[in-house]
């Protein structure tokens, strides 16, 4: 096991971050921690990465123990954390060049691992951090936290707040990290990232819901899920609601995704009901179960 | 039906030094809609948006928004707008009944009305438990919603929202699009960013900017036709970078 997370427990004075928290991270692997804000993942990654201990259990990452052994464990991790954590008045080399200078390499010396990320960013070497746009800022955060060559990446939600097309470069990225042989730790509110990773821990309010691959955890969940669309949205969400058989309605991008409570529903009674209030252009077909729609009936 | 136009930008442009940011932008929000503001992070948005909100000059260029001029009375639209961002929304080391009363004073209401309206607005929230917890206790997602209704406290013809939704949960960002719906129902105008391609189809009409530029404006519907595409997402994306 190349992380190992028995029993572990957090809480800030009356706030319990993290209840009884256990999973395990195997070699090669990229694993996911998916979950809200204040879910506890952040409290988490403290622990692994040695920066916050926590008041009840054991973790071991790469068979060091967080406590006993923490300076191996500093040396052999990359952490990103969620906030910026740069200087923001370094240019993007100085403050790579000060990430390689504390763990006592040279950036010639692990070049190779971060090049496919740092000639994205190269054309703005000189170019202060604190001065370059939302992308930019979450590339050269990952390089200087590569510059030491880590066996163990933990990035905590490297993709908030950046735009679809950045956040699908960066998967990209991760996916090529993860070839190398890093084992990567990652955490993000976006459930379509979930799954990209091998395996997946939905996580809320401090506890583990479930664990599991991607796959496996949508083919397990078994209700029916249908896609529906009228001609007026907002009060297709409202009738829905007042259908007397509905166990779930929500806006789902362009459709709104409705669970029904009886095993043998049947659509034509809906469309009628929904004619009924003044619906047209009525749509009511199989939707495809997504991370998002079983994370929301945990 | 004929749409009244409530916020109109022409040719909006923003410099600094060398660099153009805005590159003379042109488009109409009408009354009452949900207009999305998408585009890629360091494609202008932010800087087009301080633009509307009168908190930064055009360098050239003209935007009218509620009926006033961005340019000559920028202390009327701030009145008449309500703004809520991601970074910055209320005060962490006050009350969610501190907050309102700090807020309503700011934009200039009387205190029985802000008496009122606090009241009110706490009720409409359900968050009576907690009316004088400190907000930094609060979840982001109850943040978010809080921030929404101060921003609403002057009933401004237009809110503003920048990235309302990042990092809060799916339940919770549901709950908040129907606080949206609802506003936009009562007339209120929304101008919205967010990086959720989910949220942009709960949008009435949607711009994607590109390098200063607005690429395309339209219905989810057409412009997912005009890009012949099933999703908002891989509209975003084709667009964004070219990426298939």
């Amino acid at each position: 096991m190349s992380i190992s997370v028995q029993n572990i427990s957090k809480s800030y004075k009356s706030i319990q971050a993290i209840d009884d928290v256990s999973f395990e991270v195997n070699e090669g692997e990229l694993f996911g921690l998916i979950g809200p804000d204040g879910a506890g993942k952040t409290t988490i990654f403290r622990i692994l990465t040695t920066l916050l201990i926590a008041n009840e259990g054991n973790a071991k990452v790469l068979e060091y123990d967080v406590k006993q052994d923490y300076k191996a464990i500093r040396n052999s991790v990359g952490y990103m954390p969620g906030k910026f954590s740069l200087y923001q008045d370094l240019t993007v080399e100085e403050n790579l060049t000060f990430f390689a200078t504390i763990f006592g390499t040279t950036i010639e010396e692990n070049y190779d691992l971060i090049e496919d990320i740092y000639v994205q960013i190269e054309p703005f070497k000189k170019r202060r951090a604190g001065a370059l746009s939302g992308g930019m800022k979450q590339k050269l955060a990952l390089c200087c936290a590569l510059i030491h060559a880590p066996k163990v990446l933990f990035l905590d939600e490297p993709t908030t707040g950046v735009d679809p097309v950045s956040r699908k470069e960066f998967w990209q990225m991760l996916k090529r990290l993860q070839q190398k042989g890093i084992i990567i730790l990652v955490s993000t509110p976006y459930m379509d990232e979930a799954a990209l990773c091998d395996r997946i821990a939905l996580i809320q309010k401090g506890k583990i819901l479930k664990i599991d691959s991607p796959s496996n955890i949508i083919s397990k969940y078994d209700k029916t899920i249908y896609d529906i669309q009228s001609n007026n949205t907002h009060g297709l969400i409202h009738d829905l609601k007042n259908y007397s058989s509905n166990y779930s309605v929500y806006a789902f991008g362009e459709f709104i995704h409705y669970i029904d409570k009886n095993p043998d529903f049947n659509s034509n009674d809906l469309k009628k009901y929904l004619e009924n209030k003044g619906h047209a252009e009525i749509i009511i077909k199989n939707a495809t179960t997504t991370i998002e729609d079983v994370f929301m009936d945990l | 039906m004929k749409k009244e136009t409530i916020i109109q930008v022409e040719n909006l442009t923003k410099k600094f030094g060398d660099f153009t940011a805005v590159k003379g932008i042109t488009f109409d929000v009408y009354k009452g809609e949900i207009f999305g503001f998408l585009g890629a992070n360091g494609a202008g948005k932010t800087t087009a948006m301080k633009m509307l909100i009168g908190i930064s000059n055009p360098t050239s260029g003209k935007a009218n928004v509620a009926g006033f001029d961005v340019l000559t009375q920028r202390e009327i639209v701030k009145k008449s707008i309500g703004y809520m961002s991601q970074k910055f929304s209320l005060y962490d080391d006050l009350t969610i009944n501190e907050n309102i009363t700090f807020f309503g004073g700011i934009y200039g209401l009387t205190r029985k009305l802000i008496k009122e309206k606090t009241i009110q607005l706490v009720q409409e929230l359900e968050m009576q438990d907690v009316a004088d917890n400190l907000v930094g206790s609060l979840p982001l997602g109850w943040k978010q919603k809080l921030s929404f209704s101060v921003a609403l406290l002057h009933e401004p013809k237009i809110v503003f929202l920048d990235e309302p939704t990042g990092g809060v949960d799916p339940i919770t960002r549901r709950q908040f699009w129907e606080m949206i719906y609802t506003q936009a129902y009562k007339g209120t105008t929304i101008f919205v960013t967010t990086h959720y391609m989910d949220e942009a189809e709960y949008c009435d009409r949607v711009s994607i900017m590109v390098d200063g530029v607005i690429e395309a404006l339209d219905t989810p519907k057409k412009l997912k036709e005009q890009f012949k595409v099933d999703s908002m997402n891989d509209v975003f994306l084709k667009l964004a970078r070219n990426i298939e």
